[in-house]
């Protein structure tokens, strides 16, 4: 199928019927906000990023007869979730750098997806290099401007103690190095970069240089980040559309997501 | 403190007359108010006599709550100008005697009723055990809550070592006891007891067992105190006093009970009613355990400190012995009716001295000892009593 | 002498759980010092101030002298046992279902006598040494040991209605990240607990000595998080009818009081954890345990806090820690008050600085976990509800009982280094 409507509202009812049918699928890319999710972990002497915390507020009972609802506590950092600009130092001053301030249009735009599950599996602190970006290059065409780029590791089938890889010198997980980003941030002018594991960097990020090269460079320049995702390998490598919306929250760095791709359907 | 050396004023002109018990039932569903007007009105009846007779009333009760004796007048339409309300429990009943002697003999009333008397409802024991006093309260009733099973057992458990007392000797008390009680048809215990039996009945606080015990009931006993003439101008049988002594608290330095307050008072008793043990036709001691029954024969002078259990294998302490003791039964066959158990002996006793005893009667008694023990306030009883009375023809 | 105690049989399903009942709990306000000292394992008594008589029972006024100055001592527990009965039959139904119940007098060798409960192995007409404890309604009640210790003395059937013992106890201890879990479940392990389930928050982060509180016997590692309500609900609902003791070890501590931290960050942890965590741990684990007071040998018996001893007097360099133990240690008077019908005792176990990363840079003495551990399980073998472990504790306490107000303005001078 292929949609050839030039008309918006044409196109919208187009897309209305590829979704009715699943001629367009929606692939959700969200983790379950669960207590025992894991979080990034800092030094202790440093405050925490909060777990997600759910407090029953009734549950038709005495409490309240007719509704059951919940409190809910955690970080603008917790589970799934969205970086702002405003989150690293080096975008302390980006315009519009913070969640409330991002224009909505940001929210939805095509994705490339490079698959580093082999490179992963062998190698726990698999880095994303300039090389591997060109290679997937060449098989599937430059990677657009203003598009999203998720690295595939299959780091979301994880499980416990497995997904931080915590040890003594820290996480062990994989992540771009400072020349991967730069490439993708300064040369292809992308909207922001995913992951699967807890953070845009690397496990070991802090020990290269610049420490959390993805933060660095990312925010800096006022893109933004998506971590935590998942059902990365339901993503074709092109063609799909991620939709990302962050909670409005006044200042915010970030914010938990329900985070969609819509992708070509099987059929 | 002071010797003292100025005689005590006898009670002359003063008697005792119209005893009255009420039959005793083991649960009532009726209250101490209802058992105090049986008895009183029994009382009075005999004496031929109306409420309005009385001028002078003195009560003793523990399951009178919320009441006291303030609240019975208007009950019973009582309208004394001399009122008195006597918390002594086991010795009440002399207490109560020497007070409205007193005020009768100063005229500050004319006719004294004496009444005690409570009701025993399915749970009341308990509850009165568990806030008896604020001293059992905190230190005895949170140690296994034996109450006064368990106070007795640890003083008949210490009698018994330091004086060799076994527990036959307590049973030949009980088991005289119950043989006069069998001679009394308002007795609630109505089987002869034999040693056997009380020997292998069943431990109820060791060394305690199940015929050491009285058994709590409901009930009252009443008698009127009155002016000599007003007495003989009604044709009543009366009883004289002759001497009473009371005490509280004595020898608070013993590390556990093994004498009461009579042994400090005894001869001055002996010499106000110009007497001498011998002298006692009968004797009526508190007995709500045998123990405290022996201790007061040591007492109160019929033989030594340690003497108890040799004196009790020598004597015969039915109404038919040589040494009539508790004639009615006593608590421990009759019952313990409440605070009426510290009027049993007196009134059963005035009973004797007039001839009015009945079944019980102890041939030719004219002159009788009357002892009264009360209030295991923690771990001894506080309270002590005695009198002697006799018959209107010594 | 006392016969030892055998691994309780499995609980039999088709049978009721026995209901806690209770000695009587009924005190006058003097009396209660007794429970008072009790709470410490004291042999307290009154002393006249003015003429030095020594008082039993408690009263409010001397009965030689007639002062009312009569301040509570500790008293030589020595005395002799010289009289004695079984008690067969009672009108509270807390005893008469665990008759026969051996009670006696016991002439103390400072003066009064007192009516006490005995144990099986002291001698007839003996000598004695009198302990105080805290019976099931909490109050304090004296009790007459044998003058010196007797094989499977722990063991007698009264005392035990008396004390916490871990023998045979299933044991849940929060907190399997801290440096307390290993010594503590080493120290429960060697009581005879027959179960230590330790709590773990967070197992997808690693540990340093999880494989060695894995390796200690009758361990059994559980996921618990005491800021997560839905953890501790799930595992109370599933080991919750068999938690007979309850160690909250889980502590945030982090120094720093108001200004120089901030924010609130760590203030809303402390509060989660010290606070919070101990509402939550109640709510689930403690209308079971409460139920299961009299449960037979291996019944619910007791709760225990540990506490910072700052909640009494708040040391500034901890000072919003201090707080939060403050808010602890008023909520365990709470779950105490809610306890009580249970006969299940709250053990509040207050430590100065302790021997781990938080108090690192502070000055010796610390309470080391090993000791910390031992005291605790002393403690619940004593029956104890209040104890103050490590010399900084105990100092403190003295000082606050002497004066809060004096200890509240030496305590902003201190470095941190205790009181």
């Amino acid at each position: 199928m292929t949609i050839q409507a030039t008309d918006p509202s044409a196109l919208l009812g187009n897309l209305a019927e590829a979704l009715a049918t699943g001629a367009i699928e929606v692939v959700d890319l969200t983790h379950t906000l669960d207590q025992d999710f894991p979080v990034i972990v800092l030094p202790p002497e440093f405050g925490q990023c909060a777990r997600f915390r759910m407090e029953e507020v009734s549950a038709y009972d005495h409490r309240g007869p007719a509704w059951k609802w919940h409190n809910f506590t955690c970080s603008e950092h917790t589970g799934t979730h969205f970086d702002a600009p405003s989150h690293w130092i080096s975008g302390r001053d980006v315009p519009n750098g913070s969640v409330d301030e991002i224009p909505a249009e940001r929210f939805i735009g095509p994705v490339c997806v490079i698959d580093c599950s082999d490179g992963a599996a062998a190698d726990e602190d698999f880095e994303l290099t300039p090389e591997i970006i060109e290679a997937w290059e060449a098989e599937h065409g430059r990677i657009p401007a203003e598009s999203w780029v998720l690295m595939r590791t299959d780091w979301s089938k994880r499980r416990g103690a497995a997904y931080l890889n915590m040890r003594e010198d820290g996480a062990h997980s994989p992540g771009p190095t400072p020349a991967a980003i730069r490439l993708l941030v300064d040369e292809r002018g992308i909207r922001g970069f995913g992951t699967e594991t807890v953070g845009t960097d690397a496990g070991q990020g802090s020990h290269y240089t610049p420490p959390y090269p993805a933060h660095f460079y990312l925010h800096g320049a006022g893109r933004y980040g998506l971590q935590c995702l998942n059902n990365l390998d339901r993503l074709p490598p092109t063609g799909a559309m991620l939709i990302a919306t962050p909670l409005k929250i006044k200042n915010g760095t970030g914010s938990p997501l329900r985070v969609v791709a819509l992708v070509p359907g099987r059929t | 403190m002071a010797v003292r050396t100025s005689r005590r004023m006898g009670y002359e002109g003063v008697v005792l007359a119209a005893p009255a018990t009420t039959p005793y039932q083991r649960f009532s569903k009726e209250t101490a108010h209802w058992w105090i007007a049986r008895a009183l009105r029994q009382s009075l009846q005999s004496a031929g006599l109306s409420p309005r007779d009385v001028d002078g009333f003195s009560v003793a009760s523990f399951t009178l709550f919320p009441d006291t004796a303030v609240g019975l007048t208007q009950h019973l339409g009582l309208t004394p100008r001399w009122l008195d309300h006597i918390p002594m429990g086991g010795a009440s009943g002399v207490v109560a005697l020497r007070r409205a002697a007193r005020a009768v003999q100063a005229g500050d009333a004319d006719i004294v009723a004496c009444v005690a008397g409570d009701t025993n409802h399915v749970d009341s024991f308990r509850r009165m055990l568990s806030s008896f006093s604020r001293f059992a309260q905190d230190a005895s009733y949170p140690y296994g809550a034996g109450g006064p099973n368990a106070c007795f057992a640890l003083l008949t458990d210490h009698y018994m070592s330091a004086y060799g007392a076994t527990r036959e000797d307590f049973g030949r008390i009980c088991v005289a006891q119950r043989d006069n009680a069998l001679k009394n048809p308002h007795a609630v215990m109505k089987k002869p007891l034999t040693m056997d039996q009380y020997l292998s009945a069943r431990m109820i606080s060791d060394p305690i067992a199940l015929f050491d015990c009285v058994m709590p009931v409901s009930g009252a006993e009443a008698f009127l105190v009155m002016r000599e003439e007003d007495a003989r101008a009604a044709g009543l049988p009366h009883a004289h006093i002759r001497g009473s002594i009371e005490r509280h608290n004595a020898f608070p330095e013993d590390p556990i009970q093994m004498r009461g307050g009579w042994a400090m008072d005894i001869d001055e008793l002996y010499a106000m009613a110009d007497a001498k043990p011998d002298d006692m036709d009968l004797l009526q001691t508190y007995d709500d355990y045998p123990v405290i029954s022996m201790m007061q024969f040591e007492d109160l002078g019929f033989c030594g400190k340690g003497e108890g259990p040799a004196f009790v294998r020598e004597r015969d302490l039915t109404i038919a012995g040589d040494f009539p003791h508790n004639t009615s039964g006593g608590q421990l066959s009759a019952g313990q009716a409440g605070a009426a158990g510290g009027f049993i002996g007196l009134v059963e006793a005035i009973r004797q001295v007039t001839g009015a005893a009945g079944p019980t009667q102890v041939e030719g008694a004219t002159t009788a000892m009357v002892s009264g023990f009360g209030m295991i306030n923690y771990d001894r009883g506080v309270c002590s009593s005695a009198a002697i009375i006799s018959g209107a023809g010594t | 002498m006392t016969d030892a105690i055998l691994p309780p049989p499995k609980k039999d399903p088709q049978k009721r759980t026995r209901t806690q009942t209770l000695p009587s709990g009924l005190r006058s306000r003097a009396a209660l010092g007794l429970t008072a000292a009790a709470a410490e394992g004291r042999f307290m008594l009154q002393v006249c101030g003015e003429c030095g008589a020594l008082q039993y029972p408690p009263r409010d006024a001397c009965s030689t002298c007639l002062s009312t100055e009569l301040p509570w001592r500790d008293i030589d527990p020595a005395g002799k046992l010289i009289a004695e009965t079984t008690v067969r039959t009672s009108t509270n139904t807390y005893f008469r279902e665990r008759t026969p119940w051996r009670v006696g007098t016991v002439r103390l060798d400072a003066g009064p006598s007192v009516m006490c409960h005995v144990h099986g192995d002291a001698p007839r007409g003996g000598r004695v040494r009198i302990i105080n404890r805290l019976d099931k309604s909490g109050q304090g009640v004296l009790y007459a040991l044998p003058p010196e210790g007797t094989p499977n003395m722990e063991d007698d059937p009264q005392l035990r209605e008396i004390t916490a013992d871990p023998k045979f106890r299933r044991v849940l201890i929060t907190d399997a990240r801290s440096e307390n879990a290993v010594a503590l479940a080493e120290a429960f392990a060697k009581a005879g607990a027959s179960i230590i389930f330790i709590g773990e928050p967070e197992g997808w982060r690693p540990y340093p000595h999880r494989a060695a509180l894995d390796a200690i016997p009758n361990v059994q590692i559980v996921p618990l998080d005491v800021t997560d309500t839905a953890s501790v609900a799930e595992l109370a609902g599933e080991i919750g009818g068999k938690t007979d003791i309850l160690v909250n070890n889980a502590r945030f501590v982090r120094p720093g009081g108001i200004m120089d931290r901030g924010d609130t960050v760590f203030a809303r942890d402390e509060m989660e954890v010290n606070y919070l965590g101990l509402i939550r741990l109640a709510q689930s684990f403690g209308p079971a345990m409460r139920g299961r007071g009299a449960d037979g040998d291996n019944s619910a018996a007791a709760w225990v806090n540990i506490l910072s001893v700052y909640a009494y007097s708040n040391m500034p360099a901890f000072g919003a820690f201090s707080a939060s133990s403050a808010a602890a240690y008023s909520l365990s008077q709470c779950l105490r008050a809610e306890m009580r019908p249970g006969g299940v005792r709250v053990m509040n176990v207050y430590t100065g600085p302790t021997d781990d990363a938080w108090h690192q840079p502070l000055p010796p003495p610390k309470v080391a976990p090993a000791a910390l551990a031992r005291s605790i399980v002393s403690s619940l073998k004593d029956g104890l509800e209040d104890v103050f472990v490590g010399d900084v504790a105990k100092d403190l306490i003295e000082r606050w009982r002497a004066g809060a107000k004096v200890l509240e303005r030496e305590m902003s001078e201190t470095d941190g280094g205790g009181a």
